[in-house]
C-alpha cells in the first residue's frame, strides 16, 4: 500500500565458506548472478555482484552477521540455526541443497553408549553442536554429559574422550573411517535462507523478490 | 572482593550519560508540551500484579520480602502504570497521558550480550479509543523520533488479534495454533510450511490465501488506523505489515515497531491494550509505546558516521 522508497545499496548476503560456499555459488549462478570473481578469488572477502553484495564468513558466524544487521540475508545450514538458535534471524527459505544428518554415533560393534547408560546412568557425548545435543537428550529424557570440542570429534570416543558423538554426516565416510557407527538420527539438515529482523520490514519488496529468485535456481 | 558487575548491566561514564540525558531531555520537552505528566512507579511490584496482566513468566526476577510476599522486578513501565491509573484516578477523570523514563528488567539468555537491565522512555495515553487514541500516540512517536534526528526511521503497523483469529475460523486444534503462533512470532517461514502441510484441516487453496472474517475485520481496523495516520501527515512514516507479532502478551488491535535503516535492531515499539486495565479493575481503553534509550543513542551515532560519510 505505502512501500517506502528502497533503502538504497545492494542486499548484501552472508556466505559460508565451507561445504555449502560451492552450491551456494551455484545457486547464484542460476538465479542469473556473475560469480566468477568469489570462485576465483579466495582470499577477498567482500564481492559486488551488482544487486548483491556477497560477504564470506566461517558458517557458525552466518548468524551473527545476520543478527546484528551487517548482513541484510545469509545462507548457512540448518544445524547451524539449531545450535544458534537464540540469535534472532528470519528463516525464510529451505533451499533444499546440502541435506546431511545430525546423529549419534558410537563405535562400531560396541555397546558402549548402551552400557554407560545403564551402568553409569549417563553417557559422556563429544560434539561440536553442545546445545543441540543437549536439547536432543532433554527432550528424548535420557541423561549426557555433553563435553564441546572444537574439531575431528571422530577421534573423541577412539582414545576414551567420551563414549559416543553427535555430529553432522553428509555420506558417512569419515565415520566408518573411523570405526564409527550411526545409533540414532536426531534430524535432517538443509541449507536455509535467513535474514535480518529490520532489513526484512525495510526492505521487504527487493527481499522478497530475492528470495522468489534464489528458491526458484535452488531448485532447479 | 569482586570487582565485576552482573552479566548483561553496565556502568555509563559522564560522556555518555550526557547524551543519553541529551535525548532524555528533548523527549520529555517533546512529551510534556503534548500534555503527558511524568510518572515514576517502584522498581519492584507485587509479583502478583505483574503476573495478573502479563501471564506467567512476565517477570525474569523474583524475590521474597520479610513478610513472605513475593515481589518482582518490572519488565516493562506499561503494567505498572495500568496499576497506577486504575488504583489511583476514576475513570471519568480522563483521558490520561502519561510518560515515563524508568529502567525495565529482563531476563536474558546466557552469554548473548542481552541487557538485564534496560532504560525506557515512553508514555502511555489512557481512555481513548481506536482508532483515535491509536493515532495520537503514532503521531507522536513520530515526533519523538524526528526530534532526536531519526528521521529516516519506520513504524511498522499490524493487528495482534489476526493470526489467532484466522487459525480459529480455520479451525486449527489448539496445540498446533500454539506452535504455528509461536513459529510465527520468531517468522521461522519453513517451519510454517512444514506445520502448515501437517494439518489436516486446511485445504491447498487455504493453505495459500488466507481470507475471511478476521482478515477483513484486522483489514478494517488497520484501515481505519491508516486513514487517521494520513489526516496527521505521518501515512509515509508508517508501513503497514500484517506480519508483524510482539512478544508481550497483553495487546489488543493495533500494534508497532519502530525501525532506522542504520541499525539492526529494534528501537522500541507498543499499541494497544484495551483490556489490560480491565485486569486491574477499570475496564479502560488504552495505547502507549516505549523507546529504549540505548539503542536511540547507537542509532543516532550511525545515522551521524552515515551522514558524515564512512570512516569521518
Amino acid at each position: 500500500v505505502n512501500a517506502r522508497p528502497d533503502q538504497g545499496g545492494a542486499l548484501s548476503l552472508a556466505l559460508p565458506r565451507g561445504s555449502l560456499f560451492g552450491p551456494c555459488l551455484d545457486t547464484l549462478d542460476r538465479a542469473g548472478f556473475d560469480t566468477s570473481e568469489p570462485r576465483s578469488d579466495s582470499r577477498a572477502l567482500i564481492f559486488d555482484l551488482g544487486e548483491l553484495t556477497i560477504v564470506t564468513v566461517r558458517p557458525s558466524d552466518v548468524p551473527t552477521y545476520v543478527e546484528a544487521g551487517a548482513a541484510d540475508l545469509g545462507i548457512t545450514g540448518k544445524d547451524v540455526l539449531v545450535e544458534q538458535a537464540d540469535r534472532t534471524v528470519y528463516e525464510l527459505a529451505d533451499l533444499g541443497f546440502g541435506r546431511c544428518r545430525m546423529v549419534l554415533a558410537a563405535r562400531e560393534g560396541s555397546d558402549q553408549l548402551g552400557e554407560a547408560e545403564r551402568r553409569l546412568g549417563s553417557m559422556r557425548i563429544a560434539t561440536k553442536y553442545p546445545r543441540t545435543a543437549n536439547a536432543y537428550f532433554e527432550r528424548v529424557g535420557r541423561q549426557a554429559e555433553v563435553v564441546e570440542v572444537k574439531g575431528s570429534v571422530e577421534l573423541a570416543p577412539l582414545v576414551g574422550l567420551a563414549d559416543g558423538i553427535v555430529d553432522i554426516v553428509d555420506t558417512g565416510r569419515t565415520l566408518a573411517e573411523n570405526g564409527l557407527a550411526v545409533v540414532e538420527e536426531i534430524g535432517v539438515c538443509t541449507a536455509r535462507l535467513v535474514s535480518n529482523r529490520v532489513a526484512h520490514k525495510l526492505r521487504v519488496a527487493e527481499i522478497d523478490r530475492m528470495v522468489g529468485r534464489l528458491r526458484e535456481a535452488a531448485r532447479g | 572482593m569482586s570487582q565485576s558487575i552482573p552479566t548483561g548491566t553496565r556502568d555509563i561514564l559522564p560522556d555518555e550519560m550526557r547524551e543519553l540525558r541529551a535525548i532524555e531531555a528533548t523527549l520529555a520537552g517533546l512529551f510534556d508540551a503534548r500534555g503527558y505528566g511524568e510518572v515514576a512507579t517502584p522498581t519492584i511490584e507485587q509479583s502478583e500484579s505483574l503476573d495478573a496482566a502479563d501471564g506467567p513468566g512476565g517477570s525474569g526476577y523474583r524475590f521474597f520480602d520479610e513478610a513472605g510476599t513475593v515481589l518482582a522486578l518490572r519488565s516493562d513501565m506499561t503494567i505498572p502504570i495500568a496499576r497506577l491509573t486504575a488504583h489511583r484516578f476514576r475513570p471519568e477523570e480522563g483521558p490520561f497521558r502519561f510518560r515515563y523514563e524508568a529502567n525495565v528488567y529482563r531476563a536474558v539468555r546466557p552469554q548473548r550480550g542481552q541487557m538485564r537491565e534496560q532504560r525506557q522512555v515512553g508514555i502511555e495515553l489512557i481512555g481513548p479509543e481506536a482508532p483515535g487514541g491509536t493515532v495520537e500516540v503514532m503521531e507522536l512517536l513520530v515526533g519523538a523520533l524526528d526530534a532526536i534526528g531519526l528521521d529516516r526511521a519506520v513504524v511498522g503497523l499490524g493487528d495482534s488479534d489476526l493470526f489467532g483469529q484466522v487459525l480459529d475460523e480455520y479451525g486449527v486444534p489448539a496445540d498446533a495454533r500454539h506452535r504455528l503462533l509461536t513459529r510465527l512470532a520468531a517468522h521461522d517461514l519453513v517451519a510454517i510450511e512444514e506445520e502448515v502441510a501437517e494439518l489436516p484441516g486446511l485445504a491447498d487453496e487455504q493453505r495459500r490465501a488466507i481470507g475471511g472474517d478476521a482478515l477483513a475485520r484486522a483489514s478494517r481496523r488497520l484501515a481505519d488506523t491508516y486513514e487517521g495516520l494520513e489526516g496527521a501527515g505521518i501515512a509515509d512514516r508508517v508501513q503497514l505489515d500484517l506480519g508483524l507479532l510482539r512478544e508481550l502478551g497483553y495487546y489488543t488491535g493495533a500494534m508497532f515497531e519502530v525501525y532506522d535503516p542504520a541499525l539492526g535492531h529494534v528501537l522500541g515499539g507498543g499499541g494497544r491494550y484495551d483490556s489490560l486495565l480491565g485486569r486491574f479493575g477499570r475496564d479502560m481503553p488504552a495505547a502507549g509505546f516505549a523507546l529504549y534509550l540505548e539503542r536511540l543513542h547507537i542509532a543516532q551515532a550511525e545515522e551521524e558516521r552515515l551522514a558524515g560519510g564512512d570512516g569521518s
